[in-house]
């Protein structure tokens, strides 16, 4: 399968700092993806660096085949809506379809009238008067009329109600399942990427320390609870993510890629959230590095 | 037409919840043989899920046999799954109770009860599979 979004050592450095360093992605298209980690990760850096709106200070990022932000062909490939959902509070929605048709030229003006329609928005309302939910529902509006091969979405559902979060997320379910569309959308709400993706990012620091299909990351990982137990003495294809002990009791989670057999654990499921809360809380765990390499 | 619904609560991944609920649908006669499966459009739009969970339900479902789908038509059901009647549900009922009585009377509360039957239960799926 070909790859819709491709990083080899990409970084991006404000002044002294580095918003996201040594990034190694393939993301295969046709997937939902969900970018998580806390506030100052880097996921905002990593939008704005495929959607083209920033330059890489290392390595490359090649989206949808090209060079993000290299000319009109592939500015029209790829949607981006970035955090807050902007859009023009002195301008009609009408206007905004008007514009939107202007600058794309696979744009969708049946797409987009039908939408608005739908949902219930007045052509003549300037977007300053909308609500946070009609706001991010015309921004998505506008992101899916372009047709783009992948839409980027950062942090869309954030600052709306339960109600409105619901229906952005119906709608984007829908356009995936209509125009096979590839999404990455960053959010904070694991129940919501569970629901919605299918694909996984975790960014900690700056760093990727998890990147998968979320089928295959579930099934990799495992809730270990057995005697106390020291965790250095697990065979080598188990690696510890968090390890928690007790007087008598110890409690692992660990990935493995083969089942694991021995009888003194309890084995058990790992759910979505707690996968990604274990590598916010131990990001080192992630990569597994020798002991040799100290030595360097 | 069935409609489907998550509970998060069930400790079931959504695609197995899609399963399941056709499953029971089945048995309790709510979705008979031929009837037309929503499209894989409608229920990820509906439930706000993955296109993709719900075609990998359906593919699990078409394995089984208990769905078909016909290119460009849709998907529909193609099989039944056996319902069983009262005059059978009564005595294994019976038995049970009886049983249960034994139980309590042994010294097992509640909470043993039902950890001994899930146990047990447990054991004769696992030999049955080996």
């Amino acid at each position: 399968m070909t790859a819709v979004l491709r990083a080899r050592g990409l970084g991006k450095r404000y002044r002294q700092q580095w918003a996201l360093s040594d990034c190694a992605l393939d993301i295969p298209a046709g997937r939902v993806v969900g970018l998580v980690g806390p506030n100052g990760a880097g996921k905002s850096t990593l939008l704005s660096l495929a959607a083209g709106m920033n330059t890489p200070t290392t390595g490359e990022i090649e989206v949808c085949g090209g060079k993000p932000g290299s000319g009109p062909d592939q500015l029209a490939k790829v949607g981006f809506v970035a955090q807050d959902t902007p859009t023009y509070p002195g301008l009609t929605i009408a206007e905004h379809l008007r514009l939107g048709a202007a600058l794309n030229p696979r744009w969708d003006a049946a797409l987009a009238r039908k939408r608005v329609e739908r949902l219930g928005l007045d052509p003549k309302k300037r977007a300053g008067q909308l609500s946070g939910g009609q706001r991010a529902q015309l921004a998505l509006t506008i992101g899916i009329a372009k047709r783009p091969e992948l839409l980027l979405l950062d942090e869309p559902v954030a600052a709306l109600d339960p109600l409105a979060r619901r229906g952005f997320l119906q709608d984007l379910m829908e356009t995936v399942a209509e125009q096979g569309v590839s999404v990455v959308l960053s959010s904070h709400l694991v129940t919501d990427v569970e629901r919605v993706c299918d694909y996984l990012i975790t960014l900690v620091s700056s760093r990727v320390v998890l990147a998968g299909d979320i089928e295959d990351l579930l099934a990799a990982h495992h809730r270990l609870t057995g005697p106390r137990r020291d965790p250095a003495t697990l065979p080598a294809d188990q690696h510890v993510i968090t390890a928690s002990h007790t007087d008598r009791q110890t409690t692992l989670l660990v990935r493995a890629e083969s089942p694991i057999i021995d009888p003194a654990w309890t084995v058990g499921k790992v759910g979505l959230e707690d996968l990604v809360l274990a590598y916010l809380e131990s990001p080192d765990a992630a990569t597994p590095r020798p002991a040799l390499e100290v030595l360097r | 037409m069935i409609e489907f619904y998550l509970d998060s609560g069930s400790g079931l991944s959504p695609y197995q919840q899609i399963v399941q609920q056709v499953r029971h649908a089945l048995r309790l006669g709510l979705l008979r043989e031929g009837d037309q499966m929503p499209k894989v459009k409608d229920v990820a739009a509906q439930l706000a899920i993955n296109p993709n969970t719900v075609l990998k339900a359906y593919r699990e479902l078409e394995n089984t046999g208990l769905v078909s789908a016909r290119p460009g038509v849709g998907t529909f059901v193609s099989a039944t799954l056996p319902g069983v009647t009262p005059a059978v549900l009564g005595p294994l009922r019976r038995d049970l109770r009886r049983w249960i009585a034994k139980a309590r009377l042994a010294g097992l509360d509640d909470e043993g009860i039902t950890a001994l039957i899930a146990d047990t239960f447990r054991e004769t799926t696992t030999e049955d599979i080996a």
